[in-house]
């Protein structure tokens, strides 16, 4: 019965080995190595003739006993199954020897060496079974050769998913378009991206204006509109018009090339998970190995010595190589980068770049998340909204608000100066003196000029009159009098409420706003987004001290997150568990800051990246149980006699690739 | 001084081991081997020559996994 499914199985390599090496591995862009290729060849020719040594039995070959000498027959047919043994596995056998010359003993070669030669040895003492272990050796080999191809093609794919790196760049020379390598371009240059082209290099548009698709950069899928005199990001596709655009940066410096650099090195950060499987493989296997040894000589010597019986050494030393077969810690090996590394890649697809294994891990154990108010649940786009107790006329107001703050860049400032209309006249304004956290007192026009909030009115001791709407309050005073106030309010982005509901049933915990704002509007935003706790009125350090607070009072293996724009956050950025900055296309200090880079600036993918690095580690966790589970259950099976080598050569090639299917898993995340 | 080369290796495991084995060459601040990308990054200690060192860190990994490369 075993050896009818086993002959079936050989059939079934030979017509699967055909068909891969004939039909598809001819086939250009099939990612076959040649290497691959010659090993398909080889197990080919040794399943042919293992199937072949199988129909011609040992009867057969009984015939031709005495012709040469006695028991010819037996010799010849040993011979001929040696040969076979060889060609499926000489590569084996080969590295194990070296391994031993090198004293690396314990490795896979090492197991499958000695397992298969000692299944070879007792079928020559008990002069029968040599297929046990050639179809061992060649299950193994089919397992290797299967596991190398998928990976490697997974490993392209997901490579070439990510791969939005441009391979030239079009510059006008003498009336004609040229294709020239992007690394040569200088800064200043005119290159031209005809439609269907990605832009190769960050810069000005000059000419021309077309839509871009920024979806290999963003995740985002509705074309962005593009006209002369805007700047554009190089990782964009050119959809309809063509462009002319100044370059303003060199190409390893632009947008593209930092973020693949940016994504092609994240799965070399490490996490837990892979540190624990490289050392687990590292004691694992001389473990076993050394199991396997007491299992061939202990229980024969108790047999021997204790119990009176005969020792039968045949049994246990079989026993003991099944042990070694089932040991290969292969599928452990390669699941666990590999599902980290198809989470990467399918966050990368959904405009969510992460640094690192590592950050990935630390994000799926989130259960605290700290926003930033302006520029992260906000849009950070100000404008004003009424101008209330003044004595002079609006405009004049903002006029002097205006001009105080021109040397601003706060989005507070640029709001204002939006308002006046007007390009601001430096040379009206002197003696600025920037209060940090209160406001700017400056002198415009000769006249002085106050304008801040509450506790800059405090500070001057000038009373000041409090405003019944939300909003950033700008309390005026000019020449020490109170002058009114200016009320700017910021738009919710249109995503913050579904984004804080979604990260709640997701398992967040607890989310909590923190702002330099005034405490009545930031109220207000976080009981209109649902968020649990607020600290306002932060100056840019208290926002460090409240996320250590933070990190102090959470519990166990909880981890915070700290999300921000990018902009004057890098400290905390950096402070936190883990750093996600958003809305970050093409501003290298928050690409530089943060572990999770959140390519556009839609709140709502903090809980998508969040549900991915769930799914991923779910997934890493579930190939852990599965691999360890099945091996150990074979071990004791082993141990015990119920499992012969085929059964564990099963279970290593089953296994394997059940987690590398699975490991796959972790790359499809459009519906999370 | 840091440095990427690209390489080629069939086993996950095998590059783990790689990793050891260059981490343990003379010279080598520190080295991370990304079997997915198939890349070494290799930070070399103050004042070696890269070169030199590499040559090193070739022959100890053609010493634990001899089906390795490393494309200089």
């Amino acid at each position: 019965m075993q050896e009818l499914v086993i002959n079936g199985l050989l059939t079934v390599v030979i017509l699967t080995a055909v068909i891969l090496r004939f039909f598809i591995g001819t086939r250009a862009g099939s990612g076959m190595t040649k290497k691959q290729k010659a090993m398909l060849n080889r197990i080919l020719i040794a399943a042919a003739v293992l199937l072949g040594l199988q129909f011609l039995s040992a009867e057969t070959f009984a015939q031709i006993d005495g012709y040469l000498f006695p028991s010819a027959g037996h010799w010849v047919r040993f011979a001929l199954y040696l040969v076979d043994y060889f060609i499926i596995g000489y590569d084996i056998l080969r590295k194990a020897l070296k391994g031993i010359l090198n004293r690396q003993v314990f490795d896979e070669n090492f197991l499958m060496a000695v397992a298969t030669v000692g299944a070879m040895a007792l079928a020559v003492y008990e002069n029968g079974d040599y297929l046990e272990a050639i179809a061992v050796m060649l299950f193994y080999q089919v397992g290797e050769w299967f596991q190398g191809y998928a990976v490697g093609k997974s490993r392209r794919n997901i490579s070439g998913l990510m791969d939005i790196r441009p391979d030239y760049a079009n510059v006008e020379r003498g009336g004609r378009l040229e294709q020239v390598d992007p690394d040569e371009v200088g800064i200043g240059s005119v290159i031209v991206v005809q439609p269907g082209e990605k832009v190769p290099i960050d810069g000005i548009i000059v000419e021309g204006s077309s839509s871009l698709n920024t979806s290999a950069l963003t995740g985002e899928s509705l074309p962005r509109e593009a006209k002369a005199g805007d700047e554009i990001i190089s990782g964009c596709i050119n959809m309809t018009g063509v462009l002319k655009i100044r370059t303003t940066k060199e190409f390893g410096e632009s947008t593209v090339s930092k973020i693949l650099d940016l994504v092609e090195n994240a799965s070399s950060r490490k996490s837990k998970s892979e540190d624990f499987i490289s050392k687990f493989a590292k004691i694992y296997t001389p473990a076993v190995c050394y199991s396997a040894l007491a299992l061939a000589i202990l229980p024969p010597f108790v047999r021997m010595l204790g119990m009176g019986l005969t020792a039968d050494w045949g049994t246990w030393v079989y026993r003991a190589l099944t042990f070694l077969v089932i040991s290969c810690p292969c599928a452990l090996v390669i699941s666990i980068p590999l599902s980290f590394f198809a989470g990467i890649g399918g966050a990368s697809q959904e405009g969510v770049l992460v640094k690192g294994s590592n950050y990935l891990e630390i994000l799926s154990q989130t259960k605290v998340v700290v926003f930033d108010k302006t520029g992260t649940l906000t849009q950070g786009v100000f404008e004003v909204n009424g101008i209330h107790h003044n004595e002079l006329e609006d405009a004049k107001l903002l006029e002097y608000a205006a001009l105080a703050e021109s040397a601003s860049s706060h989005p507070i400032s640029k709001s204002l100066q939006r308002a006046y209309g007007k390009e601001p006249d430096r040379t009206r304004v002197s003696d600025i003196q920037e209060i940090s956290g209160n406001g700017i007192i400056a002198k415009v026009d000769g006249v002085e000029v106050a304008a801040g909030n509450d506790k800059l009115m405090k500070r001057l001791g000038i009373q000041h009159i409090d405003c019944h709407q939300t909003g950033t309050i700008i309390h005026m005073a000019i020449n020490g009098a109170y002058a009114g106030h200016i009320v700017i309010s910021d738009i919710v982005k249109p995503h913050s409420k579904d984004a804080i509901s979604s990260l709640k049933a997701a398992g967040v915990e607890k989310t909590v706003m923190l702002t330099g704002d005034a405490k009545k509007v930031a109220d207000q935003v976080a009981a209109s987004l649902g968020i649990d706790k607020v600290y306002s009125e932060l100056l840019p350090a208290d926002k460090v001290s409240k996320v250590e607070e933070l990190l102090k009072m959470k519990t166990g293996k909880a981890k915070l997150a700290f999300v921000g724009d990018g902009i004057n956050d890098a400290p905390v950025l950096s402070r936190a568990d883990i750093g996600v900055a958003m809305g970050a296309m093409g501003s290298d200090a928050a690409i530089e800051a943060a572990d999770i880079v959140l390519m556009d600036d839609d709140p709502i993918k903090i809980a998508k990246a969040i549900k991915i690095s769930r799914k991923c580690l779910r997934i890493v966790y579930q190939n852990i149980t599965m691999a360890l589970g099945v091996k150990f259950a074979c071990l004791i099976l082993g141990a015990v006699g119920i499992a012969n080598m085929y059964l564990a050569i099963f279970a290593d090639v089953g296994v394997m690739i059940l987690a590398v299917l699975n490991a796959i898993r972790c790359l499809f995340v459009k519906k999370l | 001084m840091k440095k990427t080369y690209k390489i080629e290796v069939d086993c996950a495991n095998c590059a783990n081991l790689m990793e050891d084995a260059a981490r343990k060459t003379a010279g080598v601040q520190s080295a991370t081997v990304n079997f997915m990308t198939q890349k070494m990054i290799v930070e070399f200690a103050e004042g070696q020559e890269p070169k030199a060192v590499m040559e090193n860190v070739l022959s100890a990994c053609k010493k634990v996994e001899p089906d390795c490369e490393i494309f200089m």
